[in-house]
């Protein structure tokens, strides 16, 4: 066994885990892990331009990988700024190994220069964390949080780090495997529960499958594929399931929520079975929960027991791996379940949908947000990688964006996390560099990490940003003009940079449009030059996503349209 | 239905694991009536009583959230168990202490120490008998009570 130093251990750690790259930003206290990097070149180090941004982008490689992302960050304000990096992955249970670094343990507590007690900020956006006491049990903390992170439910791991650990010496020997006796995921579901549940949906006359994150983070999409076509039931996706069916599965009734089809939330409400695989009952999915799917009994498969029953009644818990349940189920519902049973169901939803298809005015005076999506999926649908920040472009693309498959979409769902998208498409495209990686935003997201230009520029990662730039913090202005009588207040972000100059500063290569022309032109220039690129799309000022559910009402009072 | 309840951890000795636990509950809302915690002999763990209470799905909550922490090995919701609370109180001379040590008496207690101006005085018992027991020491004008939080054991 080696002798090594504490910032070795990691360096060499990271080899261990098959680690290709960190996102990072060096500082005092971690100082000393890079002097290792920079010794050894065994994963490429990312250098952000803010900490937040090593976080996302760390977090979009996970989502378009599956993989642990990994960042680096120094003490204090190092960590505090990635603190929403953590969250916005906390909230998604992304995997992820965040390592920071500490003030030496004798000045831990002394209000150092620095300091702050990073674990204690961590503790509530993490799955676990650890403060490390000496190097001796760096080896071991180290291949506990990667196992963690990537067990179980996935979730963010913090491992904050003091200096003088990182210089201790100590023997390094890596664990093959790990096993915690307080720590026990439970993998396989309850055979009877998940034979129960099969009948359930056999004997079920109207069900619908209610399809959820679980099902990108488990693999387990071809499983829910074969169940849906083998069971012909109509089914719903949350933001975080969608490309979980191809976009033209003709059992898919689209996204389910707030800003749901008006089928998908008429399914939910008039089903008499949901059958929940993956989902966690986010409000923005159930609206007002007394109302929500009254007349349904409820299968919710989940790996996380808190999950089942945190707020709604299930009539069938099945507590699991996602794919390990679909395996064991998916043959017992093909032979148990009879597809005809559902035929008038079917009906009814497909004359929902012909009732209120999702739909939108096109224009030809002025650029629609919806148009600008749908054509981005015309030419690169199964070819690019969609990632987002959070608002109306955020909706509009779930809404509108024919997504082929899982990890097609990569956004901030539970945190909702503005400044999201560009750095976790730079995430993106390093972990599937053979793909165009586009991030759709709005003129409010995109300055919140705007500096992430040149980090892409530096490394190489052409990612395309589409700013859907309406002047407006848009999400905001909408609700102001549902339900604040117009009242804008501090939402109209008419000062504005030049975005086009701003992108050509920072290396890159921007484009301004207003016509539908214009913006095919810029996208097709943008895609054949493969450079980082930004493409300021002014679009109607005015627009608003529909359908909407209010905050807090019921799925089946949706507001269809908006007329001035 | 507001229940009370009592509930054990068994958690790994390690650095934070009570703030984790406390962390949980008050990040979420839930009550903490009292909480004892001590090292379990001849073991790496420690165990925690804790005393909340809340609704049916508060409950369970709390204990699928226990679960969730990772240095958590064991989450024992009682329903048939010994509950052990103890109290101290510093009740002055003047009083009449043959009486004090009576009531003491009653509840499974002592004095266990006179001083210059004050007598110290303890008792363990079930919780709701030490409730009773504080309330019957108020005519003796005590200057402190220190109560312990529950301790309980399965049957």
């Amino acid at each position: 066994m080696a002798k090594m130093t504490g910032a070795q251990m990691v360096v060499e750690a990271m080899r261990e885990e098959g680690v290709e790259v960190v996102f990072g930003y060096p500082g005092g206290a971690i100082m000393n892990v890079y002097d290792e990097i920079y010794k050894h070149r065994y994963f490429q180090h990312i250098l952000t331009r803010h900490e937040q941004a090593a976080v996302h982008a760390a977090d979009g490689y996970a989502r378009a990988t599956g993989k642990v992302g990994v960042a680096f960050v120094t003490s204090g304000p190092g960590f505090t700024n990635a603190v929403t990096g953590l969250a916005t992955a906390y909230m998604d249970s992304i995997p992820m190994v965040v390592v920071s670094g500490q003030v030496p343990l004798s000045m831990i507590g002394t209000d150092a220069f620095q300091e702050i007690d990073a674990v204690g900020i961590s503790r509530p956006c993490t799955k676990h964390n650890f403060l490390v006491k000496s190097a001796e049990e760096l080896p071991e903390i180290l291949a506990e949080a990667f196992y963690i992170a990537r067990s179980g439910r996935p979730g963010p791991v913090h491992v904050d780090i003091p200096k003088d650990v990182t210089a201790q010496v100590a023997e390094f020997n890596y664990p093959k495997e790990v096993k915690l006796e307080t720590y026990k995921p439970t993998i396989k579901g309850n055979a009877r529960q998940i034979k129960k549940a099969v009948e359930a949906i056999a004997n079920a006359k109207k069900p619908v499958f209610y399809l959820g994150g679980g099902i990108i983070h488990s693999n387990s999409a071809e499983l829910v594929r074969d169940l849906v076509a083998a069971t012909q039931i109509p089914a719903v996706e949350t933001l975080m399931a969608r490309g979980t069916l191809r976009y033209d599965d003709p059992m898919l009734l689209g996204m389910v929520g707030m800003h749901g089809t008006y089928a998908a939330n008429m399914a939910m409400s008039e089903a008499d079975l949901l059958i929940a695989l993956g989902p966690r009952f986010d409000d923005r999915v159930t609206g007002k929960l007394s109302e929500f799917a009254k007349y349904a009994k409820i299968i919710h498969v989940d790996i996380d027991p808190s999950s089942i029953g945190k707020l709604v009644h299930v009539d069938y818990p099945i507590v699991g791996d996602l794919k390990a349940v679909l395996q064991e189920l998916v043959p017992q519902a093909k032979e148990k379940v009879d597809p005809s049973r559902y035929e008038a169901w079917r009906e009814i939803l497909n004359r929902y949908n012909e009732l209120h298809p999702l739909t939108y005015e096109d224009s030809d005076e002025v650029l629609k947000p919806e148009w600008v999506i749908q054509r981005v999926g015309e030419k690169l649908k199964g070819k690019a990688r969609i990632s987002t920040d959070v608002g109306q472009h955020q909706m509009w693309a779930a809404q509108y964006y024919p997504f082929t498959r899982p990890r097609e979409f990569i956004t901030s769902g539970g945190l909702g996390t503005m400044g999201f998208g560009f750095p976790a498409a730079m995430g993106v495209k390093r972990g599937v560099p053979d793909e165009i990686s586009i991030n759709i935003s709005g003129d409010g997201s995109i300055l919140m990490n705007i500096q992430e230009l040149m980090t892409a520029v530096e490394y190489r990662l052409p990612v395309i940003n589409i700013i859907l730039n309406n002047n407006y913090l848009g999400m905001v202005r909408q609700w102001q003009t549902f339900f604040y009588d117009k009242r804008y207040a501090e939402t109209d972000l008419s000062m504005q940079p030049d975005f086009v100059r701003l992108a050509e500063s920072f290396g890159g290569v921007g484009y301004r449009v207003k016509t539908k022309e214009e913006f095919d032109k810029a996208l097709d220039d943008a895609i054949s030059k493969g450079v980082v690129a930004l493409i300021d799309v002014v679009i109607d000022r005015y627009e608003n996503v529909l359908p909407m559910v209010p905050a807090g009402g019921s799925l089946y009072n949706m507001l269809l349209e908006y007329k001035d | 239905m507001i229940e009370r309840r009592v509930i054990s951890v068994i958690v790994l000795n390690e650095h934070g694991v009570l703030t984790r636990i406390t962390g949980l509950f008050a990040a979420r809302g839930y009550n903490i009536e009292s909480l004892t915690v001590a090292p379990i002999p001849g073991s790496k763990y420690s165990r925690l009583t804790i005393v909340t209470s809340g609704s049916l799905r508060v409950i369970e909550q709390i204990i699928k959230q226990l679960h969730k922490l990772i240095p958590v090995y064991k989450v024992i919701e009682h329903s048939d168990l010994i509950e052990k609370e103890m109290v101290m109180a510093k009740i002055p001379l003047e009083e009449r202490l043959a009486d004090v040590e009576a009531l003491c008496r009653a509840y499974n207690g002592n004095i266990v120490n006179i001083g210059q101006d004050s007598a110290i005085i303890m008792a363990a018992d079930e919780p709701s008998r030490i409730a009773n027991f504080v309330s019957a020491l108020k005519r003796f004008n005590p200057k402190e009570i220190v109560r312990s939080g529950v301790v309980a054991i399965e049957r």
